[in-house]
Formats: C-alpha cells, structure tokens, sequence
C-alpha cells in the first residue's frame, strides 16, 4: 500500500535525522539535520490530515525558527572541540537510557495497551473535509482566550529577546533629537568684530 | 498491516528517546541542548496530531499550534540568552556557568 510506504520511508528519514542532530560533529550540520527532520514531521502530519500544522511547522519552524538557530550558531564562534570531551563518556549512558525508554514505551504501546487503544482505522473524513476550515472554526470560539494568551506570548518574547540582547556600545555617535532641537542660534553662530585689513 | 495509531505514537516514542540520548551525550553544549528539546516539542506534537486523527477530535490539533507558539517562543529567549552569555563568557561550555554573578 502506498500509505504504508510514505509512513515508512519518511519515518525512516525522520529518524535517521534525528541520529544526525544528536551525533554530528558540526552543529551547522545538527541544525540542517533538525530542518531535515521538521520537513519529514510536517509531511507525516499531512499523512494524519493535519494539513495546516504541517504547512505551520514548515513555514514557521523551518522558516523562522531554524533560521534563528542557524544565525546563532554561525554568529557564535564556538570552539566545538572542546565541547566534546565528554562525549564518549556520556554517550552509554544515554544511549541506554533511551533504549530503556524505547522498550518500555513499545511494551505499553503495543502489549500493555491491548484492548484500550484498538484504532487501527482513522475516521474516514468526508469528501469536503477542510482542516484548516476546521481547526478556524474550533480556535475562535472555544479556544479565543488561550489564542488571546499565546499573542500576549509572542510580545512577551519579542520584547524580552530585544531587551536581552540590546546594548549599549560606548563611542556609538547617535542623534540626540531634543538637543538638535533645542539649539539656539547663539549656540552655532558667533559674530566677530574685526579690524578691516589695509590692502596690500 | 494498515499504518494505526500504535505505529505513530512508536515514532513518536523512538523520537523523544533519541531527544533524551542527546540531552546526556551533548550536555555541554548549550545549542544543541536546545535542538534536543525542540525534537522533544516534535514527539509531543506527533501524539497530539496522532491522537486527534484517530480520535477524530480538533482540539488536539489546537493544542499543538499552541505548542508550536509556546516553543517559537522559548527558542527565541534562549537564543537571546545564549548569545548575551557567549558576549559575557566567550563560551557556551555548560560546566563553566555554574557561577551566578553579576
């Protein structure tokens, strides 16, 4: 079936690209593999019908918070050698607890769960289904003040990055308007009363 | 076997364990402990779509773009932060911020 290839190679990818965030040597490299791995989500989610959090993730995440990211690794000069040092040494570690993870979360998934979660069949959605229209319809009526409270989010963190990064450089020659303003003639101007010169 | 709820939430699963791997093996490195989290978010996000789908209810898929707006969010402040820590420290070495001064 179609379905079941797409679900499977795109997983695979998705996957394999999030070994690559987790293992690569270069973090420019970690956040392609991420921009990798939000590109093989959003088309997963078109596969679950969740057409508008796919374009979403690709225009918002890929678009603007990736970007972000990539900014601040190539702005950063980062000496990546010595954040590895302990990489070997962490890495079984966490590389076994997140195959425990995996094992029990399957177990539940699959075994624990037999009997209780039995959708193995999505809904058939109708002919005229539009997702966007639906997700509209929900989120400005029963969801408006926690859409009202994720805009007051979004300044909150305009105005905190801006804060946070603002600084003032010293030497920096910046206009002061109400001094230009407030000049005076007298303050530019100074007439001299000279003695005319004989002509030569 | 057709593609079910289990074989998402799987991935969904495989995903954050990686997430988690990399927390341990990258704990040095302020970036990519970012990155982590932000593939956390993901997993998340994939059992809400998932579930939603399958449940066939709405609001699972407007939590997820609240997710998304909370996660745009954090990104932004702990880009902000790192990079006011890095014109500070010249570092980004997790060990050398345990000092809390001024």
């Amino acid at each position: 079936m179609l379905v079941n290839l797409l679900f499977y190679t795109f997983s695979a990818v998705l996957i394999g690209a999030a070994i690559g965030v987790v293992f690569s040597r270069n973090p420019i490299h970690s956040v392609m593999f991420l921009v990798l791995a939000f590109f093989n989500s959003a088309v997963l989610w078109l596969l679950l019908q969740a057409e508008f959090l796919a374009i979403v993730l690709v225009l918002v995440y890929v678009g603007a918070v990736m970007v972000l990211f990539l900014f601040v690794v190539m702005m950063l000069d980062v000496n990546v050698e010595k954040l590895r040092d302990g990489f070997t040494r962490y890495a079984p570690v966490g590389l076994l607890v997140a195959a425990i993870m995996v094992i029990e979360l399957t177990q539940v998934i699959w075994v624990k769960s037999w009997g209780i979660i039995s959708l193995t069949d999505a809904p058939v959605l109708p002919e005229e289904y539009s997702n966007t229209k639906e997700l509209g319809a929900v989120l400005y009526t029963e969801h408006v003040y926690a859409f009202e409270l994720a805009s007051v989010i979004l300044l909150l963190a305009i105005v905190a990055a801006i804060t946070l990064t603002m600084r003032k450089r010293p030497g920096l020659k910046v206009q002061d308007i109400n001094k230009q303003v407030a000049v005076r003639r007298d303050d530019r101007v100074r007439l001299v009363s000279m003695e005319a010169e004989e002509r030569q | 076997m057709s593609i079910g709820l289990q074989h998402y939430l799987t991935l969904s699963a495989v995903l954050f364990s990686i997430s988690v791997a990399g927390i341990f093996i990258n704990r040095r490195n302020v970036i990519l402990l970012l990155m982590c989290i932000e593939l956390m978010l993901l997993a998340v996000n994939f059992n809400f779509v998932a579930f939603s789908r399958y449940l066939g209810d709405t609001t699972g898929q407007v939590f997820v773009f609240f997710i998304l707006t909370v996660a745009a969010a954090e990104a932004a402040i702990g880009l902000a932060i790192l990079v006011v820590l890095f014109r500070n420290r010249q570092s980004i070495n997790v060990d050398e911020l345990n000092e809390m001064k001024g």
